[in-house]
């Protein structure tokens, strides 16, 4: 029993799992926290039993919110002798083939009736359903099965998974990058194990984890970040294991000008901007267990003494400076241990040897690339992701200018999905009109006598002849 | 030098990319005392090469000049020998990501053809992962073998040179992901479920023609395989042109206020007023319309 534990353990949900609901392509991440409930398509859920089960298992939903595993498989509809009808020139669509009302289903499911008969029952008392040609019962059950479901799948977090739920729930979070777009970008830029990859994203964390992902917890990945701290809720959702933060650093890129030029001090830093962030962190952040304890206990003590005088009074200003020493004290550990951070995402930097870079945000590509690529060794890949084209024409013709790279290419995706059943074979009906724009590149030794590539001369558009 | 991690200087024996201008790449087996043939001159792999840090310019003895590159799966895609029809990075890309490969992962695949997909694959694997990679063609398994060890990734990697639809992968129960890309695929999805995890896993099967997805859509339907998800993805590429346009002439302004005469003309246009330049991107003449259609799914927990 204990080796198949082991063998089952890493498959195992486990409290605080960072995990992925799902139902039919709808998908959202949550965390499993005990006795708190999560809302997922327009039903709450208790995540509670879910614990120690393996995942990709899927549950119902019970009445209250508590999920149980679903018993049986998927069995396929009962296969007596179907009634069919051979094209729709008769069926007339009134709205009145089905003789249940809406309250009638709603009774239905009160009652507890499970979906499978809830379909049957609609089925039964559909006038039409055995007129409907075989293909179009095929998709009334299917179409009703989508409808009734009350399951939900826990699966495991996974690039893929998380790229298409940000897609198709957040795109916005994640301008709109869509998941083609994304594995596009890993693979074009080479991430892998062992390698010092930059990143920049205001995707939420997305790209950030994704790039992490694919190095395994091995190399190191810098997140060069703009504002106060680096955005990284995408990360959680991946439940990378701890070890893999220790290959995770970040670097604000308002330093990027001084380490470039060799004058930043990641000694004794401007003590009061750093407070101020400190500070501004602080609100923000959850406060320490022993701050939190700390604030307990000497409120508690007010309340005892209460009823002293002076003696009272004094105790109480002892209270108060010993807070704010710990206080500080606090404060001063936060900055030594983000000057400890910043000086490590520094000294990565500085030796302008890493091994490739990302860049896919809000802020024009352009400028973002031409700081950044300063990073890079020769020969060495990078990618920028924009949604706009026009930005990315504009980081071509500038790395053109300025020489220095090699195979520049600018590229996007077309994606089509399919339905593939027999004698119903075709491209689905709706696509994504786009998932954003690529411009990939290889850096090279900069030489500065050459002359910057040629360009393709200007073409004049002649009046008189079209082009061919 | 490997095709799993970067190094800085050409060594002998190393696999370097030469880049000679305008996406145009061959590949080079570094070696003392060797020179390359390019259209820009010779190079002198002892002289040019050896010793040199990658992304170096070097010139020809003709006087034109190229780069060299640090091999990547993606470089190697496009200059490698083609025994086969091959996986362009588009595909490779996506089967990655939706394969869910990363450090560590077991992979099977066939047909290894001429190693286009396997490169990448090892490169994402690497380094704890391993790939069995299986061929029916005698040569290609052969000099997929040799290309391994060329490119330092042979202890990542099994060759076997056998059927997948009667003999398998040579392995069962060990396989995170599977590849299929055979004229087959639908006799070889039993084989394909066997060789994963009983945990479960991930497949994809690579066709060209819609009749061989149906099939094994079918049969990866009748053998259990869940959440079967086909679709296909191009690459569209833009090439960056700055393009001057004519303007018409419509005669003399009849109403010759100042403020029109000066509204539409750019300041550089002001020189040569019948045009404009503008900055913009044109698609090539034609474009890869069709590689294959992909089709994923998941294996459950058996």
């Amino acid at each position: 029993m204990a080796q198949n534990e082991d063998d089952d353990y890493e498959y195992r949900i486990k409290e605080g799992d960072h995990i992925v609901l799902k139902r039919g392509d709808v998908y959202k991440a949550v965390q499993i926290q005990r006795k708190k409930k999560v809302i997922f398509e327009k039903q709450w859920i208790l995540l509670d039993n879910v614990v120690g089960h393996l995942y990709s298992t899927t549950f119902e939903i019970a009445s209250g919110g508590t999920l149980q595993p679903k018993e049986d498989k998927e069995t396929e509809s009962s296969t007596d002798v179907k009634v069919a009808g051979t094209d729709n020139r008769n069926i007339v669509d009134d709205g009145k083939s089905q003789k249940l009302t809406r309250d009638d289903i709603e009774t239905m499911k009160e009652q507890g009736l499970k979906n499978e008969e809830i379909i049957q029952q609609l089925i039964d008392n559909s006038s039409t359903f055995n007129n409907k040609t075989e293909y179009a019962q095929d998709k009334y059950i299917k179409k009703k099965k989508k409808k009734y479901e009350n399951t939900v799948t826990v699966l495991k977090p996974t690039c893929r998974i998380i790229a298409m739920m940000y897609h198709g729930r957040e795109p916005g979070k994640i301008c709109h990058l869509r998941y083609d777009t994304l594995a596009q970008m890993l693979t074009l830029g080479n991430i892998h194990a062992g390698s010092k990859v930059l990143v920049f994203e205001t995707c939420a964390g997305l790209v950030l984890g994704a790039v992490m992902e694919r190095m395994g917890g091995y190399g190191s990945v810098i997140q060069m970040y703009p504002g106060g701290g680096p955005v990284r809720a995408g990360v959680e959702c991946f439940g990378f294991p701890a070890h893999f933060h220790d290959m995770l650093h970040e670097f604000p890129i308002c330093h990027v000008n001084a380490l470039l030029a060799g004058t930043l001090d990641t000694g004794a830093k401007d003590p009061t901007a750093e407070e101020k962030h400190l500070n501004a962190a602080a609100e923000q952040e959850q406060i320490q267990p022993e701050a939190e304890r700390q604030e307990g206990s000497p409120a508690d003590e007010r309340m005892e003494t209460n009823t002293g005088g002076d003696a009272g009074q004094d105790r109480e200003k002892l209270e108060r400076e010993k807070r704010q020493e710990a206080k500080a004290q606090e404060r001063k550990v936060k900055l030594e241990e983000k000057r400890r951070k910043l000086a490590a995402a520094a000294a990565l930097l500085e030796g302008r040897n890493a091994d490739g870079l990302v860049i896919a945000s809000q802020f024009h590509p352009c400028s973002v690339l031409l700081g950044l690529i300063k990073f890079l060794s020769p020969s060495r890949p990078f990618v920028v992701f924009s949604q706009f084209k026009e930005t990315l024409i504009e980081c071509y013709t500038k790395l053109k200018e300025q020489g220095g790279t090699v195979n520049l290419m600018l590229t996007d995706t077309w994606l089509r999905h399919y339905q593939v059943l027999p004698d119903r074979t075709h491209p689905l009906l709706l696509m994504s009109g786009g998932g954003g724009y690529l411009l990939s590149g290889m850096t090279v030794a900069t030489d500065h006598s050459e002359p910057p590539a040629e360009e393709p001369a200007p073409k004049r558009q002649k009046v008189k002849d079209s082009e061919g | 030098m490997s095709f799993i991690e970067y190094s800085n200087l050409i060594q002998d024996g190393d696999v370097a990319i030469v880049h000679l201008g305008h996406n145009s790449v061959t590949a080079v087996k570094v070696q003392h005392g060797a020179q390359t043939q390019t259209r820009f001159g010779v190079i002198r792999h002892s002289t040019d090469l050896i010793g040199q840090r990658y992304g170096s310019k070097v010139t020809c003895s003709k006087g034109g000049w190229v780069h060299v590159l640090h091999p990547t799966p993606e470089l190697w895609t496009v200059a490698l020998p083609h025994r086969t029809q091959i996986l362009y990075t588009t595909d490779i890309a996506m089967v990655t990501m939706m394969l869910e490969l990363k450090p560590g992962s077991v992979v099977c695949e066939s047909g290894t053809g001429s190693g286009s997909l396997s490169h990448a694959i090892l490169r994402t694997i690497a380094p704890t992962g391993h790939l069995h990679t299986v061929e029916f063609h005698q040569q290609r398994a052969e000099k997929v073998v040799e290309e391994f060890k060329e490119h330092r990734v042979d202890h990542l990697v099994t060759v076997r040179n056998q059927d997948v639809c009667k003999d398998g992968f040579g392995v069962t129960g060990v396989a995170d992901a599977v590849f299929l890309d055979i004229p087959s695929p639908w006799e070889a999805v039993g084989h394909a479920k066997a060789a994963m995890k009983k945990h479960g896993g991930r497949l994809c099967s690579f066709s060209p023609c819609i009749e061989q997805v149906q099939r094994t859509c079918q049969a990866l339907t009748e053998r259990g395989f869940e959440e079967v998800r086909t679709l296909e993805v191009l690459l569209r590429v833009h090439n960056v042109r700055p393009v001057t346009l004519q303007l018409p002439d419509f005669g003399p302004d009849s109403f010759s206020s100042s403020s029109q005469a000066t509204e539409e003309a750019p300041p550089s246009a002001a020189l040569n007023p019948a045009s404009l330049k503008i900055k913009t991107t044109t698609p090539p003449r034609e474009m890869p319309g069709h590689t294959g259609y992909l089709t994923f799914a998941t294996k459950p927990r058996t």
